[in-house]
């Protein structure tokens, strides 16, 4: 294929945390390009449970800062809106609820403690079987799909560009560095190489002769018809993590995950398990008041994670123009601090806001081949091909 | 050295069916039930399931037919429902006779088989339900005999009560004798359009009129001289303008003349006196279990639209999944003769039996050739450009303010202009520069990608309202061909089921124990600050840390 009009900086994976650090490199004059095997925010990125409350993360503060300023220095909606809730219906979740809240308060932000009146004034969907909770004072979420089109969208405003449909087949190396991404529409020259894949970040380390470990995962989620609104949406509890959309459906997951084989490059399928039921369950457990409330949808996603369930963002020694950005499954409410966390490797070689040294490649330079299969985590499966998957984290 | 597995990963603990049958058939119409009959003359166990008497809720939002809540109240009766529908249907108790299964008043929501991302399930398995709670049925054959649903084009005022799909009047007629429905305007003047005219005279309900966008009847001349004869008027070259009535009802329907550009043509209105409007312009396959399933879908307009892949035996390109009747394509044909969907069933029942080695080849094959030919008909021909006719015409004469999804209330419009839902009230520049054209800029045209966008189909009725439409109006405003346009994703539940409904009674001990919301990963939601501190989720296998360890 000839070579085709590339860019300052390409970035593979058009997930939620390519197209944040596309739209922070556009936003700063960068000339970018971002390649997508299929549409934007198409996986995990766009089909998650859209929580935007990280504090424990090193990109934790940004990300609180960042978020009430997205919709307008997007220009578009991501339909972010503020708090958390934690509904505990034992002890045991109370104490968990409770540890979320304090390490936000380590942060310096403030929550407070419900008790089953207030949580029920709150949150009329509760029962008689929430013995307590937590409001966060920080924290929110946001809807998933609409905020990784306003990235897209607004990265391309700043006159970046994204090819969709493109799927990257390889990387050309010449005298220690990547100078340009092979894809199925031609080769594109480069400076910086962003490499945000998903589950499939692991194949382009490979290929560069590093090893990233990454374990991808099939997860589900749950949707109602719509119930009114809520005063807080973002409620969660009794092994649940969602919200109530501004539509006013109860978007859910948790639950079992099914650890899969190593994804090739296609996009994978995104089937369900009868777990919809279990998930159902849980649901109707933590709202008794919307036990009547009908399922709409359901759908799952696969997700990647690193053995310490912590992200990648780092630059490679060698070749040193390139920066890998997995997120371990929990990219989506980190995403506009990781971007930039990522657009700032690019531009300075080190991340000014955040020290991002826990996020290094290097601690993973011990660990075995056969990390997997020693954590357990591993498909029942033979390795199947054409078992694939997404494009960003799930949250 | 390999440890235990994951105890948070569903190893070990995928859900079981609480059954497990050789042939499950889903779906009680003609095809569905000599499917059955025909396996379970072979000595096959079948379990043969349909939805009817659907629950009555469920009824209420057009789900699975387009009801338009023309449901007399004894449709709340399920008792006697449950009498009219095997009366209505003789066959079924003739499946019943010959050994089958026969479970009514169930549906099913899902289809779940392993693939390349999901392996650990025992068996393909179907989730089944009826108005109380939810099971698992485990298959090692199926056979899909779901039928078709009516292709709803809307107009001002097609969200009054009243406004319903033909095969839903059907049902509603003959099935439940529960139609509460006196004067109804027809429209389209195919065979499903007469015969839906023809069938509500027979049944007592007045036809104002059959109205039709074509120049000609679409259909049988005969039928229509028949149909004239008794006093029903037929408007060709007709459209619809609006349905007018008091609060949510309807108690008239404007039409209007057309011209050769299926544009209005003023002072041509004429309103005609109704309860009820009857789509009667098409049907499409109902292909949403057969999705799930696996099967893989292909666009043929002739057949309705979006079908399976079938070969002769009419088994789909899952081995163990067949299709047969109004779901593996619908034509006039199907209609004029329910031989064809008997015989589809019969191969489909046959084709099972033998890959279970129940039927030997050979016998099969002299089985098969027991089977008539299907009689010679008219070839059939394609169905979208004559949906494209009448929904350009009702444009033309309803304008872009109209709602093209009920549920999410989405407007043409805001459909073609990609607009955000009015409930965000966003407005910015940068939003009004995107359209369908932008996104066109950046890659093919896609209906989940627009639904995602604008929410049309995002809705309780499950996009059955409104699927078509939305595909017809984006290949128009595209300059698309329809079949360009990929087939939006089915999802479970492919019915809209009630949490409690869904709720498993046989949850294993191990799902309660090792729940947790995300991974289970003690260091994933650490403080980075403070080095070694982990948090992890309350379980049967792990403990909360609250402490450095």
């Amino acid at each position: 294929m000839s070579e085709r009009q590339g860019a300052a900086v390409v970035i593979i994976g058009g997930g939620v945390t390519g197209l944040s650090a596309g739209w922070w490199l556009a936003r700063a004059g960068v000339d970018v390009l971002v390649l997508e095997r299929g549409i934007v925010g198409w996986e995990a990125s766009g089909r998650n449970g859209g929580g935007a409350t990280h504090v424990y993360s090193p990109f934790g503060l940004e990300e609180q800062r960042l978020w009430p300023q997205m919709d307008e220095l997007l220009g578009y909606p991501t339909e972010y809106q503020p708090y958390r809730i934690g509904v505990a219906l034992t002890e045991p979740q109370l104490a968990l609820a409770r540890r979320w809240a304090e390490i936000g308060a380590m942060r310096g932000f403030r929550w407070e403690a419900l008790d089953r009146r207030q949580l029920k004034e709150l949150v009329p969907i509760v029962g008689d079987s929430a013995i307590g909770g937590t409001y966060l004072h920080f924290g929110g979420h946001a809807n998933p799909q609409r905020t990784v089109q306003a990235y897209a969208w607004a990265l391309q405003d700043h006159g970046g560009r994204i090819l969709q449909h493109t799927t990257v087949t390889g990387l050309t190396v010449r005298g220690g560095r990547v100078t340009a991404v092979e894809t199925t529409r031609g080769t594109f020259g480069a400076d910086t190489v962003v490499v945000a894949a998903g589950p499939q970040t692991g194949l382009f380390a490979d290929m560069l002769g590093v090893s990233l470990p990454l374990a991808p995962a099939r997860v589900e989620m749950i949707a109602t018809e719509p119930i009114p609104l809520m005063r807080c949406g973002g409620v969660a509890g009794n092994g649940l993590y969602g919200r109530q959309t501004l539509r006013g459906n109860l978007v859910y997951g948790g639950g079992p995950h099914e650890w899969i084989n190593v994804p090739d490059m296609a996009a994978p399928d995104h089937p369900n398990t009868p777990l919809v039921r279990n998930l159902a369950r849980r649901l109707a457990e933590l709202f008794p008041g919307a036990a009547h409330v009908r399922l709409i949808r359901a759908w799952g996603g696969v997700v990647e994670n690193t053995p310490d369930g912590l992200p990648v963002i780092d630059r490679l020694a060698s070749p040193d123009n390139v920066i890998l950005a997995t997120m371990s499954s929990v990219g989506f409410g980190l995403s506009p601090a990781a971007g930039r966390g990522v657009s700032e490797l690019v531009l300075h070689g080190r991340c000014q806001f955040a020290d991002l040294s826990a996020l290094s490649l290097g601690r993973f330079a011990e660990t075995p081949p056969d990390w997997r299969e020693r954590a357990g985590w591993v498909s029942a499966g033979t390795p199947v091909a054409g078992a694939a998957a997404g494009d960003g984290g799930g949250d | 050295m390999r440890r235990e597995a994951d105890p948070r990963s569903i190893a070990g603990k995928a859900p079981r069916p609480e059954r497990h049958v050789a042939i499950v058939v889903v779906g009680g119409g003609a095809a569905g039930v000599a499917a059955a009959v025909e396996a379970a003359g072979a000595g096959v166990e079948v379990l043969l399931v349909d939805e009817n008497p659907v629950d009555n809720d469920m009824m209420a939002m057009d789900v699975p037919l387009y009801f338009g809540q023309r449901m007399q109240p004894s449709v709340r009766n399920r008792a006697l429902m449950l009498a009219r529908v095997v009366e209505s249907n003789p066959a079924l108790t003739g499946a019943y006779e010959a050994g089958v299964d026969v479970q009514l008043g169930t549906c099913v929501w899902g289809a779940f088989v392993n693939g390349p991302t999901m392996q650990q399930l025992d068996a393909p398995m179907l989730g089944l339900a009826d108005e109380r709670r939810s099971w698992l049925v485990g298959y090692d054959r199926l056979i899909v005999a779901t039928g078709a649903r009516d292709v709803v084009l809307g107009f001002p005022g097609w969200e009054r009560a009243g406004v319903m799909g033909a095969n839903a009047l059907f049902s509603l007629l003959t099935r439940y004798r529960a139609l509460a429905a006196r004067r109804v305007v027809v429209l389209g003047s195919g065979s499903l359009g007469l015969r839906t005219a023809t069938r509500a005279l027979e049944h007592g309900v007045d036809v104002a009129a059959i109205v039709e966008v074509a120049p000609r009847v679409r259909g049988d001349a005969q039928r229509a001289r028949a149909l004239e004869a008794r006093g029903v008027p037929i408007l060709t070259s007709h459209t619809v303008r609006d349905a007018r009535g008091p609060v949510g009802e309807v108690e008239s329907l404007v039409v209007v003349r057309v011209d050769d550009a299926a544009k209005p043509v003023a002072g041509s209105e004429r309103e005609l006196a109704c309860d009820t409007v009857c789509l009667a312009v098409g049907l499409t396959p109902s292909v949403e279990l057969l999705a799930l399933a696996g099967a893989r879908l292909r666009f043929d307009s002739a057949l309705g639209g979006w079908v399976p892949a079938l070969d002769e035996a009419v088994r789909t390109s899952v081995a163990t999944v067949f299709a047969a009747g109004d779901c593996a394509g619908f034509h006039d044909g199907m209609l004029a003769n329910p031989e064809l969907a008997r015989r589809q069933g019969r191969l489909a029942g046959l084709a099972a039996a033998e890959s279970l080695g129940a039927l030997g080849r050979r016998e099969a094959a002299l089985q098969r050739a027991t089977l008539d030919g299907p009689p010679p008909t008219e070839p059939p021909g394609e169905v979208h450009g004559h949906w494209q006719a009448w929904l350009g015409s009702l444009i033309h004469a309803g304008g872009w303010e109209v709602n093209v999804c009920q549920c999410e209330e989405v407007t043409r419009r805001e459909l073609v202009e990609t607009r955000p839902p009015r409930y965000l009230t966003w407005q910015s520049p940068q939003m009004s520069a995107r359209s369908l054209d932008t996104l066109l800029r950046d890659g093919p045209i896609n209906q989940d990608q627009i639904k995602r966008l604008t929410r049309a189909g995002m809705g309780p009725c499950q996009s059955r309202r409104c699927r078509e439409q939305v595909a017809l109006l984006l290949a128009r405003a595209t300059g698309t061909p329809v079949d360009r346009i990929p087939l939006p994703t089915f999802r479970p539940p492919i019915r809209p089921l009630p949490l409690s409904v869904l709720w498993p009674g046989d949850e294993p001990p191990a799902m309660r124990g090792d729940w947790v919301s995300w991974f289970g990963i003690p260091t994933q939601f650490s403080p980075h600050w403070e080095a070694g501190m982990a948090i992890d989720e309350p379980t049967a296998h792990g403990r909360l840390i609250l402490s450095d360890e």
